[in-house]
Order: structure tokens, then C-alpha cells, then sequence
């Protein structure tokens, strides 16, 4: 049996009080991977759930964890540590999938912990230094400062543009490597 | 209240048409297959337009005008035929089966927009 | 009001259009032959009429204008039969049946949105002119659609018209309201009204239907006197008219005397006769989205997994503590499947409408072959899932045209071999035991086994020493790369040989075979499941992975001993089986699955039909039992995965993917996996010719 999934507004209230949820804001949820914190526009995220085993897709990059069964829908879990290049994820019963809208198309992303709903002013988000990635690596929106943590802003139609790619690029060589 | 028109039509196509431009101009609209479906639904329901083919399978159109005028419920209700016939001879046996009036297909959204405000009080 | 936010969706109806097209052209096609048959009466004609007649109403609305314009010609000579002023000749029935297939090619350019040359059908259009013409009294078509008669008003001064209009009380009762035309006539100008009630008789001998007004307007406008006519366009055979232009506005004398007459009350009244309704018939169908059947299938499947999810931890309990549970669960899961049995019958179609498009695949190619060749059809009406029936086609045309190509002779060697002149191709449908059978037979030459079997053994498709049965070298035909054929043709089917035949067959889950005499004919038969959604599967283990093998792709599974694996240098594995050496992928390796059994000798060899090299053994872990298995989409919110055909969701709630058998032997290839190179790739593949000349 799958846990249940949390109802989103039962995250973080904390810093839901004294907010006003003003035309000028977008709203996050904010997630963990590691020490990182990062945040995915609150528009996109479905539902929040606990981390259930996968079903392996056969010669997938390392970040496709795998499919599981969401009510009769297969969806495929990504694991966005896997995805930022910071090692694969050894997920626990602790572990959380974010189930968002990516297109038409309804993935989970498995991070360790979702902390927080922000509300933050447009003008307030600053740009990602430039990191020299390749021009189809731009997942990252940009930074926003919260209470003295910084929270890096992940763009869904960048990580899955990117995803797209990887896979293709990366596939066979993996598959050879685990073959041999 | 918005009025209600019964479009009566076989091709879906038409029927589709014919009720997303009833419908965005505001009508309510039911719609039939063929002239028995029309006289069921009419049995079934207070209509206060009728737009119908005439070549249909089971009942055609000068059928169901003819029909309706001699029945009670409905007799008094303007009747519309849609036609692709341009020689006249479908309109003039539609007419003296008891047609209010024509449009031929094919039309735009306006025209027949148009016509229902020229027969439907 | 019409808003401005909501777009029309023309695309939408577009794509509704050319559903219905299909269908039209399907119920023509058949009716057609019906009447190419002499069978059919009075009605066969109309269905026939009416079907061009809606396909080309569509086409006005889209404006596809060739469309239009042929449609409008077939519509003409149709019209013309049904009100017999053109005989149904042996040659105006072939000229229908081409125009028909024209037609479908007109509808096809006009939905892929191609233009076909000018001259395209142009002998059919002239052929139906002619005949059109010939028949005398048969009214010319009208040249063109009169489309949207726009009223051109011309630029003009202010005139005065008198307009004196008398209804007829059968205006009334076509519901036409005098007092719409009067504010119709109102917005072209202004207008003056006088009523005439001298016909109104005295009230005890007024008819409450009957019209008793008339009317004299004068109207100053800026619009032309057709414009007026327009306003009393539905009413001019039901009324006394007159619109007589006078000369000078300041001659609208009458205006005073009719100031206060502006508004008259409507004048239709409804009589109340309860009695008279029709009688309401029960509708014998609905048509029903697609989608929504398609969630009510999903929905089902759920319910199906829940059960057999319930069922398998009711099978813990003991019987004799719980037995209302147990009886619970048993019903559940026998309604379960009837509910499941008749959701699935709402998706069944007759195979008429794939059948329906044989007759002319038959008579083109045999045009083209110069054989005589008729085809008979029967179970025309047996029902099938409507995804298979949309890939139904493909395979059934190969075969209805190898059966020509290859099958039946020319008219003199049928006549030499005692046979009649002209062939016939049999093609039926059948339900048997949960599965539909279709069987497309020839009384052509058959097929020749020797030359079959010699050509086989010449490819080391069958092993010297080997000899296989009658049946067994029928059904090599349907081998890769397997050809007896002389000579190259383009005929079947563009260079396709059975194998895809048999390949898109059991993609649909489906197994075909081949019975032949020689000289006498053959016979395919394909057996297919009733429906996609559903599919029986082998679930199989490999590490801690497990995975759904669909039945119909497996041939037989065991368990070797050592001494039947042989290592070919470089090649990997073969495993030796009665005489054959096929070639054995390792699942766990092609997927790149830990702690898997890598002995095949410790696990399952499962004998598949791969698809570049013959029947190859799959190396599995273990089986876990066979389960029918409700089949979901990986492509919805993941891409397609090589040698994965889909997924399934198994009691448990675990996801388990479907094996593409076929296919499972290239990924070992592309992870860097060399078995065996199959030699039959390297032969040139050539088209089937099953049939020796």
C-alpha cells in the first residue's frame, strides 16, 4: 500500500502567516536535496508523496528512477540530486516525491525533504551566476533570498528539456557500462 | 430564458456546427439524427426552433416538417431547413411541407445567426 | 451575441468531418456493391445518395472545393437514378463504384491536405457528365453552390416603396410571424404602417388560425427593392405582395393616417390539441465519445487490479473464520469480470468496416493484373475492439493481395488447369472462444512445398536431416527474409514480404497460419484478441525485476540442459533444439538487471519470434504464472523504451513492464551484447512468393 499523500496546504504554514498573497508575488514550495535548498512554482506541483519502491525502466539514464503506479497512471520518478550531477539518491521511507505537471506529461521528482511554501516578489529573484553550463543545461531559474537561506529557483521546462537529452545522449553508454 | 432550438441534422459534423454557434450565440440547443430522434425529442421537451437536414436516413426532413405541423406541441413553432440544394425544388417541398424558412449550406455563424432572429420571435 | 474570446474551433470540426467521411465512404463503398450485385432495392439508392450528399454539405462548410465540385457531379447522376431518369446500367454502376473510390482519394487529399493534379478522375467526371446528359428530362446540376447570397446593397438616395402584403393563413401555420418581417423591413429604412382589417369577420365566426390582416407599409429607404424582397423571401408563396417604388418620398401620403398602427400583435396562435403527439420511439443507440469509453475502460481496469489484489489476500484468510468474506470476494471478482466483459463490448465495432474496403483493393490489383478475379465476403458483422480494427487493415490488404498477386492465376491458366475463369478470394470473420478468426482463402495454385522447403533449406533456415511436416513448410513463408519468388514485384505490397504480415498481426496480440494444397488454393487464417486493453500474459522473473511476456508471443519455454548450450566463438550462446541452434539473449544482460540467474540451465528459456532473427530463446530467472494483465500507456509521461511495449499494473500495485519480444534481441546487440550475427540479415529481402509459378 502506498502512504497517503500530504495535501499541500498542510506544509510549512509557518511562513504562510503574514503573507499577503499579492498579485506581484509567485509562490514555491521549497524542497531539500542535501544542504541545498531549491524551490518549483507552486502552479506545477500536484500532490506530495512519500517515497514508494520503483518498477526499473530497462536502460535508462541513472536519474530514471524508475515507474510507479499512481492511481492506474504510470508516472516515472526522477531523482533531481541524480539529475543535478551530485550522486544518486539512496532513498528512505523519509524520502518525498514531488508529482508535478511537466507539459502534459505528470512526473514525480524524488528530493529528500519539502520544507516550505514562500512567496516571493518577481523582482526579488536574481539571476544564476554564470556557470559555463551548456546552453540545454539551464534548469535553474535563479536565486531568491528567504530569511537568510538562499533558495535556488529549478525551471520544470528546463530540467525536462534537459532529461530528454540526457537520455538519448547518455543511454547506450550506460548500458554498455553495466552490461560488460 | 434562453430560447431552445433542436438542431436536427445525420452528420455529426453538421450538428456540430450548427450547435457550437447556437450555443456561443447564447441559445440552448438539443440536437437530433434523423427526424424520429427529433420527434422524440421534441416529446420530450418545449422547443422554440427547429433547424433540420432534409436528406436524412430513417425519417428525412420534409417528413419530420410535416410531422410536426400536424401534431399539437409543436405545430406552431418555426422550422428552419438547411439545404445544400440550390435549384429550389428542396426548398419550395420543404415550404409546402410547412417550412418557415431556408438557409443554404453552406453558411457562416453570422448568417444563420441572423436567420433565427428573422423567424424566431 | 456572438463572443469574441471563444474561438471557432474549426479544427474540431474538421477532424469530426473526416471521422465521418470514413464512415460515409464505408456505407457507400457497401451499398454500392450491393448494387453492383443487383441486390438492394430503393433504399440502397438513397443510402448511396445521401452519403455523397452529406460528404459533400460538409465540404461546402470547409470549402474543399474540388470536393465540392465532384461530390456535386456524383450527387447529380444519384439524384438522377433515384427519380429513374438514369438507368442503373451494368456501365453506370462501375461508374459509380470508380467515382466512389475517386471520391475516397478526394477526401483523403483533402484531409492530408494535398492537391491532387488538375486532371485527377477528370474521364469519371466527364463519364458521369455525359451520362447526366444523355438522360433525357434529367435535370444539369446546377453549376455551382450558391453559397452565401450576400445582399449587394448599392449605393442609392432615399426611396419610398409601398408595400401592401396580405397573408395567407398558411403562412401562420408555417410559423412565419408577420410581426418579425415587419421590424425586419423596420431596419432598412423608416417605416409607416397601415393595417386592412376590412376581412376580419365577426368575432363568433373568427378562426383563431386563420390570418384576417393585411397590410400597407411605406417605407423610405436607402436599399435596394431586392432588399426588400429579401425581408419577404420565405413568405412570397404564402402571401399577396406588392412593392411599387413611388416616386417622391413627399408621396408618402398615407404616413399620417397609419401613425398610430406601428405595432401589430402577433397573430399565430397555437391551438391546444393534447391528443395528437407522436408517439415516441425508443432510440436503438447513442453515440458516445470515444474518450469517455476509454475512461470507463480505464476505470474498470483499476477496479479489475483492486479485485485481483483483494482476491490474492483473501486467498491468506482462513476459509472456515471469514467464510462471508471469501463469498464477498467471489462475487466481487465475478462481477468484476462481467463488467469488465461488457465494457469492453461497448468499444467492439463490426469488421464490416475494414471488410468493406476489400472489394476495391480486389478490384484495382486485379485491373492491374489483368486476372478476373470476385471476392466474397462473410461474418461481416462479428464485433472486434475498435484499436484492433484500425490495424486490422493494413495486414488484411497484404493478404488480400498476395492471394491475387500470387494465388490466383491468369484467366487461361485458370481455364487450362479446369478451373473457371475468373477467381474467387474468400474473406470471413468469425468469433471463436474468446478470440475473432479471419480467414482470407483463394482457390488459386496453392502453394508449392517442394520449392518452399528447397528454398528454405538453400537460406539454412531448416537444417539438412531436418524434415519438417506439410505444415511446418507452409508456415516458413512467414519467416524473415524468406522469399521463392523469381521476380521482384511491387504488388503485395511494396516490398513487404508475410514476415510483416505476421509481425503486424502479432503486435495486435495475434498469431497467424497457412493451409495450402497445391493447386487447389490456400488459406490464412488469423486469430486475434478481442480487444488491446487486455492481454494475456506470462509474468516471468529476472533478478528482482518482473516482467509481463504477452502468450501469443511465446512459442514454448523450458528448461535446457547443459549439453544443449553451445558457445559459438564470438556469438555468444546457442541453444541446440531438435535439430535447430537459435541464438539466446540474456534478458538480465539486455536490461542490465543484477543478481540475475545467468545460467539458463538454472533458469527459463522462453522460444520467441524475434524480429531480424527467426525464433531466438530469451533467458528469464523464472515463471511466475500466467494473468490477464489491463495494458497502460509508458509513453503518457515517459518516452518509448526499446524492447518495452508498455506497462501493466499487477495485484500487488507494483508496476510491471510488457516485453516487446520481437524486439529484445536488438537491445542486447546495442548494449555492446554480441551473440550471433543472423545471416539471413545480410540476404536481400524480397517480396513473398509464397506461390510458385
Amino acid at each position: 500500500m502506498q502512504p497517503e499523500s500530504q495535501p499541500i496546504g498542510t506544509l510549512g504554514q509557518g511562513n504562510l502567516d503574514g503573507v499577503s498573497v499579492g498579485e506581484h508575488t509567485q509562490q514555491f514550495i521549497t524542497f531539500t536535496l542535501g544542504n541545498e535548498e531549491y524551490g518549483i512554482d507552486i502552479m506545477v506541483v500536484r500532490e506530495i508523496k512519500g517515497w514508494t519502491e520503483t518498477t526499473m525502466i530497462p536502460n535508462a539514464p541513472a536519474h530514471v528512477r524508475g515507474v510507479i503506479n499512481l492511481r492506474g497512471v504510470i508516472v516515472p520518478i526522477f531523482d533531481l540530486r541524480a539529475r543535478f550531477g551530485v550522486g544518486l539518491t539512496v532513498p528512505t521511507s523519509m524520502h518525498v516525491v514531488i508529482i508535478v505537471a511537466a507539459g502534459s506529461r505528470t512526473v514525480g521528482l524524488l528530493v529528500d525533504t519539502v520544507s516550505d511554501i514562500i512567496s516571493v516578489d518577481p523582482k526579488a529573484i536574481r539571476p544564476v551566476p554564470e556557470m559555463g553550463l551548456p546552453s540545454e543545461d539551464q534548469y535553474l531559474d535563479g536565486l531568491v533570498a528567504i530569511e537568510e537561506r538562499m533558495v535556488t529557483l529549478v525551471s520544470l521546462a528546463g530540467l525536462f528539456g534537459m532529461a530528454t537529452e540526457a537520455k538519448r545522449s547518455f543511454a547506450p553508454d550506460m548500458a554498455t557500462t553495466k552490461a560488460a | 430564458m434562453a430560447k431552445r432550438i433542436l438542431a436536427v441534422d445525420d452528420s455529426k459534423t453538421m450538428r456540430d456546427m450548427v450547435s457550437f454557434t447556437l450555443r456561443k450565440a447564447g441559445f440552448d440547443v438539443a440536437e437530433a439524427e434523423d427526424g424520429k430522434a427529433a420527434l422524440n425529442v421534441l416529446g420530450g421537451g418545449k422547443f422554440d426552433l427547429i433547424i433540420t437536414d432534409l436528406n436524412m436516413p430513417n425519417m428525412d426532413g420534409i417528413s419530420l416538417i410535416k410531422n410536426v405541423r400536424a401534431g399539437s406541441s409543436h405545430r406552431a413553432v418555426p422550422i428552419l431547413i438547411l439545404t445544400t440544394e440550390s435549384d429550389g425544388t428542396k426548398k419550395a417541398d420543404g415550404k409546402a411541407a410547412g417550412a418557415t424558412g431556408w438557409l443554404v449550406k453552406p453558411f457562416s455563424p453570422d448568417k444563420l445567426i441572423e436567420l433565427i432572429q428573422r423567424v424566431c420571435p | 451575441m456572438m463572443s469574441e474570446s471563444e474561438a471557432y474551433p474549426l479544427e474540431q470540426f474538421r477532424k469530426t468531418y473526416f471521422e465521418e467521411c470514413a464512415e460515409l465512404l464505408d456505407v457507400l463503398q457497401a451499398n454500392l456493391e450491393l448494387l453492383a450485385a443487383g441486390a438492394g432495392g430503393e433504399e440502397t439508392l438513397h443510402a448511396i445518395f445521401r452519403a455523397v450528399h452529406s460528404i459533400k454539405g460538409g465540404a461546402g462548410a470547409f470549402g474543399f472545393s474540388s470536393l465540392v465540385a465532384f461530390s456535386h457531379v456524383l450527387e447529380g447522376l444519384l439524384d438522377a437514378m433515384r427519380e429513374q431518369k438514369v438507368d442503373a446500367t451494368p456501365d453506370v454502376k462501375q461508374l459509380l463504384l470508380r467515382a466512389s473510390d475517386a471520391l475516397a482519394d478526394i477526401v483523403n487529399a483533402a484531409r492530408s491536405e494535398r492537391v491532387l493534379p488538375a486532371e485527377f478522375a477528370s474521364d469519371i467526371l466527364t463519364g458521369m457528365e455525359e451520362v447526366l446528359a444523355g438522360a433525357s428530362g434529367a435535370t444539369a446540376p446546377a453549376s455551382a453552390m450558391s453559397g452565401l447570397e450576400s445582399a449587394n446593397v448599392a449605393v442609392q438616395g432615399e426611396r419610398s416603396y409601398r408595400i401592401v402584403f396580405t397573408p395567407h393563413t398558411e403562412m401562420l401555420q408555417k410559423a412565419n410571424e408577420p410581426l418579425l418581417l415587419f421590424r425586419q423591413l423596420r431596419k432598412l429604412g423608416g417605416l409607416t404602417v397601415d393595417a386592412n382589417t376590412s376581412r376580419l369577420p365577426a368575432f363568433e365566426a373568427l378562426e383563431p388560425e386563420a390570418a384576417y390582416l393585411g397590410w400597407t407599409f411605406v417605407l423610405e429607404t436607402g436599399a435596394p427593392e431586392s432588399a426588400i424582397h429579401e425581408v419577404f423571401e420565405f413568405v412570397e408563396d404564402d402571401c399577396d405582395l406588392s412593392i411599387v417604388l413611388l416616386h417622391e418620398a413627399a408621396e408618402a401620403v398615407s404616413a399620417a393616417t397609419a401613425a398610430s398602427a406601428t405595432e401589430v400583435a402577433p397573430t399565430a396562435v397555437a391551438a391546444a390539441e393534447p391528443s395528437a403527439t407522436v408517439a415516441p420511439t425508443p432510440s436503438q443507440s447513442i453515440r458516445v465519445d470515444v474518450d469517455k469509453v476509454d475512461r470507463l475502460v480505464n476505470l474498470v481496469g483499476e477496479l479489475v487490479i483492486t479485485q485481483a489484489m483483494l482476491t490474492e489476500q483473501g486467498s491468506l484468510l482462513p476459509v472456515d473464520q471469514y467464510p462471508a468474506m471469501i463469498q464477498g470476494i467471489e462475487a466481487l471478482a465475478q462481477s468484476a469480470r462481467e463488467l469488465q466483459e461488457s465494457v469492453m463490448a461497448i468499444r467492439a465495432q463490426p469488421v464490416k468496416s475494414v471488410f468493406a474496403r476489400m472489394p476495391r483493393v480486389v478490384r484495382d490489383l486485379a485491373a492491374t493484373l489483368g486476372k478476373e478475379v470476385k471476392i466474397v465476403t462473410s461474418g461481416e458483422m462479428t464485433e472486434i475492439d475498435k484499436t484492433v480494427i484500425e490495424q486490422l487493415n493494413d495486414p488484411l490488404t497484404h493478404m488480400i493481395r498476395n492471394a491475387l498477386d500470387h494465388g490466383i492465376e491468369s484467366p487461361d491458366d485458370r481455364v487450362a488447369a479446369g478451373k473457371p475463369r475468373q477467381g474467387t478470394i474468400h474473406l470471413s470473420a468469425a468469433q471463436r472462444s474468446g478470440r475473432i478468426v479471419i480467414e482470407v482463402s483463394d482457390d488459386g495454385r496453392g502453394l508449392n512445398r517442394e520449392k518452399v522447403l528447397a528454398k528454405a533449406r538453400d537460406r539454412g533456415l531448416v537444417a539438412a536431416g531436418v524434415n519438417p511436416t506439410e505444415e511446418e513448410i507452409d508456415n516458413l513463408i512467414f519467416l524473415p527474409a524468406f522469399s521463392t519468388a523469381d521476380v521482384v514485384s511491387n504488388i503485395s505490397g511494396r516490398g513487404v514480404g508475410m514476415d510483416v504480415v505476421k509481425r503486424n498481426v502479432q503486435a495486435l496480440g495475434g498469431r497467424i497460419s497457412v493451409q495450402s494444397r497445391f493447386g487447389a488454393g490456400s488459406r490464412f487464417t488469423m486469430s486475434l484478441p478481442l480487444t488491446l486493453a487486455v492481454v494475456d500474459g506470462m509474468v516471468v522473473s529476472v533478478g528482482k525485476e518482473t516482467f509481463i511476456v504477452p502468450l501469443t508471443a511465446i512459442i514454448e519455454s523450458l528448461r535446457p540442459q547443459p549439453s544443449d548450450i553451445n558457445p559459438v566463438v564470438g556469438r555468444g550462446d546457442v541453444l541446440a533444439l531438435r535439430g535447430e541452434y537459435l541464438p539466446l539473449t540474456y534478458l538480465h544482460r539486455s536490461f542490465a538487471i543484477g543478481s540475475a540467474v545467468t545460467d539458463p540451465c538454472q533458469g527459463i528459456v522462453i522460444i520467441v519470434q524475434s524480429e531480424g532473427a527467426g525464433r531466438i530463446g530469451v533467458v528469464v530467472d523464472e515463471l511466475l504464472g500466467q494473468q490477464q494483465v489491463v495494458v497502460k500507456s509508458l509513453e503518457a509521461n515517459y518516452d518509448a523504451v526499446d524492447g518495452i511495449s508498455g506497462a501493466t499494473i499487477l495485484g500487488n500495485g507494483r508496476v510491471a513492464l510488457i516485453l516487446d519480444v520481437a524486439r529484445v534481441r536488438e537491445i542486447g546487440e546495442k548494449s555492446g551484447v554480441r551473440t550471433i550475427t543472423p545471416k539471413e540479415k545480410t540476404i536481400e529481402v524480397r517480396e513473398d512468393m509464397t506461390h510458385a509459378a
